[in-house]
C-alpha cells in the first residue's frame, strides 16, 4: 500500500451531507474485476449528464478544483454499501484525503486499506476548511499525519485524532494481512480450542 | 463476572489477540462471497500465493448480477457480468469453497441463502463483502459487512482487524397494529435515530415487538441496521431461532446440537449489562411507512404529508430540497396521493416466503393497476419453489406481476432489471439512494403488503384500507 506522510494540495468543497457509495460510485462500475481505472466515473452521476458530458457546475468539473487531493464534505459521508469500488475512484481520481463531520464505518475503514486518509472534525472545524477550500485552487491545505494536523492556506492549524494502529500503517504503508500472517501462532491456538470449545462451527 | 451483552459475549468468545492500543483480532466463524465484491481478493490471494485459510467455513454464491429471467440459464448476455460470474466459478473450483453456482435450486440472494442452508448459527460471527450482512444478526450472531480488502484478509487469515464498537440497545415495547410489519419497525427506528444514529455502535433489538416476530421479521429489521450506521444489528436467540435452525443442511446434529444448545441459551444480554445509548419506541405508534426522499431515514406514515425543506435543520435542508427535486415531489402533497409506475417484490430485506405471503394476501383475487410494471423477485431458489408450491406464485401472475428467479435484481439494478429516469418504483428493498435502482430512478421504501396494496391501486397506499 502507498504510504501516506504529508499531503499538500488544493482542497475541493463538497458541503453535502450523506454522500452515499451509490453516489461515489454508481453501480454500473462495479462490474470490473480490477480495482484501477475507476476515477473517470467517480461521482459519475453527479459529474456527467445523460449524455456523458461534463455538467460545468460540479465542483470536481470546475477548473479550480480538477486536480483536488483533499475533498472536504457533510456528515456520514460514505454511508451505504461495502463497496471498496468507492474509495478505489476516489484514489484513482487522486484525492488522498477525505474531511469530514463524520463518516459511514465501512467506508472509513475502506480508506485506510488503500492509502487515504479519512479525517472526521467537529463540524465547527469543518464549516472553517470548506470555507478554506472554497478560495480555489490558490489555497493549498496541509495535512500532516505524523503531528495530526490540518493546516489552511491562511496558516491556521487545526489538530486531528486518528487511530494509532491505522496510522502506524498508513505511515508505514503496511499490509495488513502481513502482519495478521505474524500472529499465525495465535490463530492456530484459538483454532485448536474452538475445536473443542464449539466443535459445531 | 461483570455483566455483559450479547455483543460483549459475542465479542470475547472470538477474540484471537487484544493488542495495547485496543485493536484486536477477531476470529471468523463464517465467510459469506459473492461475485462483485470478492475477484480483487481472490486475485490479492494468488499474486501473493496464498490460499484460502478455511475453505470448509466460506460460502460463495452469485446474486447481485445474474439476470433474473429464465434465459438466463442459456448464459448471461451482458459480457461484464458474465465475466464476474464466471471469476466466482473459477475462483470458488481454484480455492475450494462451497458454491452454490446460478442454476442451482439453492442459488439466491447471499443473506437469504446463509441462514436457509443453517450455515448462520447464533454466537458466530459471520462477514460478507456486503453491508446487509447485519441480517445475520437475527439469529444472535456479530454479522457486519466488509470491503474487498478485508474479504482477502479473512479469506487469508480467517480473522478480522477490529476495535470494538459501543452498545445500543433499541426497545420495541408492546405490540404491533394491524398492517404493522417488521420493515415498518426498522425504517421508523431510523427515521427516529438517522443514517448516522448508529454509527460507532452494535445495535441489539428487544423488547416484546421484536420477540412477537418471526425470524423472516428478524431478519428484515436486522437487515437494515447498516441503514441506520451501526456497524451490526443483533436479536437474542430464542425457542423461534432454534425452531428455525433444527434440520437445516449444515446446522448441527445429535450430540453437536445438544452442545450448542447449550451455549447458545446463554446468548442474551444480562440484566444489568450496560448500554452506551438507548432508544425505545412503543409498538402500538409505529404504523405504515413509505420513504419520500433519498435516503432511508426520509421516512414518515403513509397517512402523512411530503415534508418542506423548513421543516428541518442544518445540512439536512439542503438535502431535503435536494431529495424533493429528484424526486419529483411537492411540500403538503400527500403521501397517498403519489402515483407509481413499478413495484419491486424482492432483496435481502423482503424477499423471504413470509414477505411473497404478506403480498399475495393482499393481491389475492385482485389485479394490478393498468400499464403497471410490477415484478416479484425471490430471495432464493428455494423460496421460489416453495412459493409455487404454497400457490403464490399463481396468485401473482394472475394479477400481472411477473414472476422472476432469484437474484438482488432491482434493488441496485446490477442486472438488466432497472428504473428508467423518471420511473417511480415501490419497492421492498432498503435503499432509495439517488439512481440506486437506476439513473434518475425515484425509489419509495415500504413493506410487502404496502408494495402489493401501491401494485393494486397505482399509488402508494395505506394498506390497512384494503385489509
Ligand atoms: S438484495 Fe440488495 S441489499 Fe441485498 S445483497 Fe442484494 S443488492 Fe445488496
Amino acid at each position: 500500500m502507498e504510504k501516506f506522510k504529508t499531503l499538500t494540495g488544493v482542497a475541493a468543497p463538497m458541503p453535502l451531507i450523506n454522500v452515499d457509495t451509490d453516489m461515489i460510485i454508481p453501480k454500473q462500475f462495479l462490474k470490473t474485476i480490477k480495482r484501477s481505472g475507476l476515477g473517470k466515473n467517480l461521482f459519475d452521476e453527479m459529474r456527467y449528464d445523460d449524455d456523458g458530458n461534463e455538467r460545468p457546475d460540479f465542483v470536481l468539473n470546475k477548473p479550480q478544483y480538477r486536480d483536488a487531493e483533499i475533498l472536504v464534505a457533510g456528515e456520514n459521508f460514505g454511508c451505504g454499501s461495502s463497496r471498496e469500488h468507492a474509495p478505489w475512484a476516489i484514489k484513482d481520481f487522486g484525492i488522498r484525503c477525505v474531511i469530514a463531520p463524520s463518516f459511514a464505518d465501512i467506508f472509513f475503514n475502506n480508506c485506510f486499506k488503500n492509502g487515504i486518509l479519512p479525517i472526521a472534525l467537529p463540524q465547527d472545524k469543518v464549516d472553517i476548511l470548506m470555507k478554506d477550500a472554497e478560495k480555489g485552487s490558490n489555497a493549498r491545505m496541509v495535512v500532516d499525519l505524523e503531528n495530526q494536523t490540518v493546516t489552511t492556506s491562511d496558516g491556521e492549524t487545526i489538530a486531528f485524532e486518528v487511530d494509532q494502529f491505522k496510522k502506524h500503517c498508513l505511515l508505514e504503508g503496511l499490509d495488513d494481512i502481513g502482519l495478521t500472517l505474524e500472529k499465525a501462532s495465535a490463530i492456530d491456538t484459538f483454532e485448536a480450542s474452538a475445536a473443542t470449545s464449539r466443535p459445531w462451527v | 463476572m461483570s455483566p455483559k451483552t450479547l455483543y460483549d459475549k459475542i465479542w470475547d468468545a472470538h477474540l484471537v489477540h487484544e493488542a495495547e492500543d485496543g485493536t484486536s483480532l477477531l476470529y471468523i466463524d463464517r465467510h459469506l462471497v459473492h461475485e462483485v465484491t470478492s475477484p480483487q481478493a481472490f486475485e490479492g490471494l494468488r499474486m501473493a500465493g496464498r490460499k484460502v485459510r478455511k475453505p470448509e467455513n466460506t460460502i460463495a454464491v452469485p446474486d447481485h448480477n445474474v439476470p433474473t429471467t429464465p434465459d438466463r440459464l442459456e448464459g448471461i448476455k451482458n459480457e461484464e457480468s458474465r465475466i464476474q460470474v464466471e471469476a466466482l466459478d473459477k475462483n470458488a473450483r481454484d480455492f475450494g469453497i462451497h458454491y452454490y453456482p446460478v442454476n442451482d435450486i439453492r442459488q439466491g440472494i447471499v443473506h437469504i441463502v446463509g441462514p436457509e442452508q443453517g450455515w448462520t448459527l447464533p454466537g458466530m460471527t459471520v462477514v460478507c463483502g456486503d453491508s446487509h450482512t447485519a441480517t445475520h444478526g437475527a439469529f444472535g450472531a456479530l454479522a457486519h459487512g466488509i470491503g474487498t480488502s478485508e474479504v482477502e484478509h479473512v479469506l487469508a487469515t480467517q480473522t478480522l482487524i477490529q476495535t470494538k464498537s459501543k452498545n445500543m440497545k433499541v426497545e420495541i415495547t408492546g405490540q404491533l397494529r394491524p398492517g404493522v410489519t417488521a420493515k415498518d419497525i426498522t425504517l421508523s427506528v431510523i427515521g427516529r435515530t438517522g443514517t448516522a444514529g448508529g454509527t460507532g455502535y452494535v445495535i441489539e433489538y428487544c423488547g416484546e415487538a421484536i420477540r412477537g416476530l418471526s425470524m423472516e421479521g428478524r431478519m428484515t429489521v436486522c437487515n437494515m441496521a447498516i441503514e441506520g450506521g451501526a456497524r451490526a444489528g443483533l436479536i437474542a436467540p430464542d425457542e423461534k431461532t432454534f425452531e428455525y435452525i433444527k434440520g437445516r443442511p449444515h446446522a448441527p446434529k445429535g450430540a453437536q446440537w445438544e452442545a450448542a444448545m447449550a451455549w447458545w441459551q446463554t446468548l442474551y444480554s444480562d440484566d444489568d449489562a450496560h448500554w452506551d445509548k438507548v432508544v425505545t419506541l412503543k409498538g402500538e405508534d409505529i404504523a405504515p411507512v413509505v420513504t419520500w426522499g433519498t435516503s432511508p431515514e426520509d421516512v414518515l406514515p403513509i397517512t402523512d404529508v411530503v415534508p418542506a425543506p423548513e421543516d428541518f435543520t442544518g445540512g439536512k435542508v439542503d438535502a431535503a430540497r435536494r431529495a424533493l427535486e429528484y424526486m419529483g415531489l411537492k411540500p403538503g402533497q400527500k403521501l397517498s396521493d403519489i402515483e407509481i409506475d413499478t413495484v419491486f417484490i424482492g432483496s435481502c430485506t423482503n424477499g423471504r416466503i413470509e414477505d411473497l405471503r404478506a403480498a399475495a394476501a393482499i393481491v389475492k383475487g385482485k389485479k394490478i393497476k393498468d400499464g403497471l410494471r410490477a415484478m416479484v423477485v425471490p430471495g432464493s431458489g428455494l423460496v421460489r419453489a416453495q412459493a409455487e408450491e404454497e400457490g403464490l406464485a399463481d396468485i401473482f401472475k394472475e394479477a400481472g406481476f411477473e414472476w422472476r428467479l432469484a437474484g438482488c435484481s432491482m434493488c441496485l439494478a446490477m442486472n438488466p432489471d432497472q428504473l428508467s429516469p423518471g420511473e417511480r418504483c415501490a419497492a421492498t428493498s432498503n435503499r432509495n439512494f439517488e439512481g440506486r435502482q437506476g439513473r434518475g430512478g425515484r425509489t419509495h421504501l415500504m413493506s410487502p403488503a404496502m408494495a402489493a396494496a401501491a401494485a393494486v391501486t397505482g399509488r402508494l397506499t395505506d394498506v390497512r384500507e384494503m385489509m
